[in-house]
């Protein structure tokens, strides 16, 4: 930050809390031995991790044809994502014909630009917010407040990250990191800064904490005239969208305000309603480990009398095309978000959410950021590095996502990307190689040498010596001289018939 | 180049892979779909994984509908009710001293926060989840009434129950293609965003109430 950038900013009072910063947060490794350090993020983690991961697999497990299911879910997003063409454009005149304005966005600061846009055709200065990754991924909220309007985080994690100046460290619950006693006090500083006031003597209990939250945002509900949501699910057959969510801040946003806008992934595309059944199975068992999430809302288009009057749909790009280029990585578009990756992970468990350095972390992170952001950074580069592997995500993964393998992949794309302008050593010996193993008269030459080779040591042993690359080597062992005729020259000569 | 172009211009490139055009032909899927559970008593699962969210569930037979809402109602600790177009006079001619508040007008949101009770049909339940879902047709009442509200008495006919959410996503097509909101109820509001902890009642009513009509 400049000086004349500070005066700026003191000059124009913030409308929301200061968030925290993604930019500056080191590449993992790096990033790690900072965060194992906090014992009680690292207790926070543990304990709520482990609630999770058997939940989960005590509602999968309710589930008889659960693989099955499983199986069903990764063919249809295959199927989404190698014709998404077709189905984005199907969906678009569905969602027309329905009422909806669709827009296109290349990249976040489209979208959020079209967001701003929106609003301030309308003169509003305030918006609500439904728990969405992909306005997380645009970073929308600081766009609209450079933009000078409000957004409100209304789910209740969220709201915790908001008025904490903190940064979501989990995909479902971004406020993990935090235990009761922290949010107690977040609330008692925070909450009449930007409307009501948290009650007096409030306790570190989480139902006097909700009640708090219910209280505060009660208010922003009523007086909003937009709220912006992400989306689960788009139909592309009727083009209904579908959110799925469990407080009730998702149906009061969808409901009261007059305009809503919707900023939707272009792999959140699913074909049929039937296809509906599928994940809203997979999908609340995977993720809180609920038998369903408490409440479900699904609207096509404009409704008379009944909701918001202006619906808007944002399909954001912003790198998932890039991620569909690559026919190996491209399964990470499966995604449906419902972070069991990041529950079983025995890394995030440790290393919690902000060492990723991304509002997606976890193995889903990991695999996901080096992709939809390319691998330029040193951050991108170091997160496919970030898992021992151990493969426990592959298992929980509801669409089956082949976490490894792209780790794998990914790995093999970071050395090349690193090395692609100045080659290792290595690298240069395996080209060398290359070249010499690909045809006979190659061969021929490379053995001339190490014949001459041969003849100048005859049978001495080489040891230590002065030598690029083998001197370290050859200070710990002896080794043969070459010999001073090949294989080929002694076949020439030996052969059958010879 | 409209963004719209780009992007999909983009994507087609990155799918040169793909050589099959038709989707179904591409990627088959081997999934039976709309298939009902084998589920011995439907209703009484519903009553159990509703009842496992923390709501309260009674079953009656259909003759004693308006004596058990009045209990409900009372239950609830209920002063004023909206009810929504399309529910029987019957089910709220014993309210005498409820103070019912019909939405013709309709009702702005600043009234309906200050109603404390909503009483609604469904559309569809599925018993497996324990789901319940409004399709705000007649006896539903637009999305607002059943969400501002802080108490949610639903009355649930015992043949609107089906097994699971296969069916339940048949039985709703209809609506859906009609252009009909949705709404999915599985219990009252709840978070577990403090320590994982569940805390029932956010922002949606607090207090979940379904009557099963046999």
């Amino acid at each position: 930050m400049t000086a004349s950038d500070k005066t700026l900013t003191a000059d124009k009072p913030r409308l929301t809390p200061k968030p925290g910063t993604w930019l500056g947060i080191p590449p993992f490794p790096e990033a790690v031995k900072t965060e194992l350090q906090l014992s009680q993020q690292r207790k926070n983690l543990s304990h709520a991790t482990h609630v999770i991961r058997e939940k989960r697999v005590l509602r999968a497990s309710e589930v008889e044809n659960w693989e099955e299911l499983r199986t069903a879910a990764e063919q249809i997003k295959d199927r989404v994502g190698r014709h998404l063409d077709k189905y984005l454009v199907q969906a678009e005149e569905a969602m027309t014909a329905a009422g909806v304005t669709v827009h296109w966005a290349r990249d976040g600061e489209e979208a959020n630009r079209i967001v701003s846009d929106i609003a301030k055709a309308k003169q509003i200065e305030e918006i609500v917010k439904i728990k969405s990754m992909v306005t997380q991924e645009t970073d929308l909220n600081e766009h609209l407040e450079a933009e000078g309007i409000a957004a409100w985080e209304t789910d209740l994690a969220e709201l915790i990250v908001q008025l904490g100046h903190d940064l979501p460290s989990h995909i479902l619950v971004p406020a993990i990191h935090r235990n009761r006693t922290e949010v107690r006090d977040i609330f008692t500083e925070e909450m009449g800064r930007y409307g009501a006031p948290a009650p007096e003597g409030l306790s570190n209990e989480p139902t006097e904490l909700t009640n708090a939250a219910r209280a505060h945002l009660r208010e922003k509900f009523l007086r909003a005239k937009m709220a912006v949501s992400g989306g689960n699910f788009i139909v592309a057959e009727t083009g209904t969208l579908v959110i799925v969510e469990s407080e009730g801040n998702g149906r009061m946003c969808l409901t009261l305000p007059e305009t809503l806008v919707s900023v939707v992934g272009i792999e959140k595309i699913v074909p049929t309603l039937d296809d509906l059944e599928v994940f809203l199975k997979l999908l609340p068992r995977s993720s809180t480990g609920e038998r369903m999430n408490p409440y479900t809302s699904m609207w096509t288009g404009v409704r008379p009398g009944d909701g918001p009057q202006d619906l808007h749909v944002v399909l954001l790009d912003n790198g998932r095309s890039d991620v569909l280029a690559d026919p190996v990585g491209r399964a990470a578009l499966r995604c449906i978000r419902c972070s069991a990756c990041l529950n079983i992970c025995p890394v995030y468990e440790r290393a919690g959410g902000h060492a990723y350095g991304s509002p997606y972390p976890g193995p889903i992170g990991a695999i996901l950021n080096p992709q939809l952001r390319g691998l330029d950074s040193k951050v991108d580069q170091a997160l496919p590095f970030a898992s021992t592997l151990c493969g426990a995500c592959n298992e929980v993964c509801p669409v089956k996502i082949p976490f490894t393998d792209i780790l794998v992949h990914l790995r093999n794309k970071v050395v090349e990307h690193k090395t692609a302008k100045r080659p290792t050593i290595e690298q240069g010996l395996m080209k060398s190689t290359t070249w010499a193993m690909s045809s006979g008269s190659h061969l021929e030459k490379v053995h001339w040498g190490s014949r001459m080779a041969g003849r100048v040591f005859r049978e001495r042993w080489l040891g230590p010596m002065p030598m690029p690359l083998a001197s370290r080597w050859l200070q710990a062992r002896d080794a043969e001289p070459p010999p001073s005729e090949t294989f080929r020259a002694w076949w020439r000569t030996h052969r059958e018939g010879k | 180049m409209t963004a719209k172009e780009a992007i999909l211009n983009k994507i087609r490139g990155a799918l040169a892979d793909v050589q099959e055009a038709d989707p179904e032909v591409d990627i088959p899927i081997t999934w039976t779909y709309g298939t009902a559970l084998p589920t011995e008593d439907i209703i009484e699962d519903f009553v159990i994984k509703v009842e496992d969210y923390g709501a309260t569930v009674v079953r009656v037979p259909q003759s004693d509908l308006p004596v058990e809402i009045s209990e409900a109602i009372r239950r609830l600790g209920t002063e004023r009710l909206v009810v929504p177009e399309g529910i029987p006079e019957a089910w709220t001619e014993p309210l005498t001293d409820i103070d019912l508040c019909s939405d013709e007008g309709p009702l702005s949101h600043a009234e309906l926060n200050a109603i404390d009770s909503v009483i609604s049909t469904c559309a569809v339940a599925m018993a497996d989840s324990g789901t319940i879902a409004l399709d705000h047709s007649t006896g539903q009442g637009r999305r607002a009434l059943t969400l501002l509200p802080d108490r949610h008495l639903c009355v649930v006919r015992a043949d609107q129950i089906v097994s699971d959410v296969p069916e339940g996503i048949n039985a709703l097509k209809p609506a859906l293609r009609h252009g009909l909101p949705v709404t999915w109820l599985s219990g009252g509001s709840a978070t577990s965003d403090i320590e994982l902890s569940r805390v029932e009642g956010v922002h949606g009513p607090r207090t979940l109430y379904v009557i099963v009509v046999e």
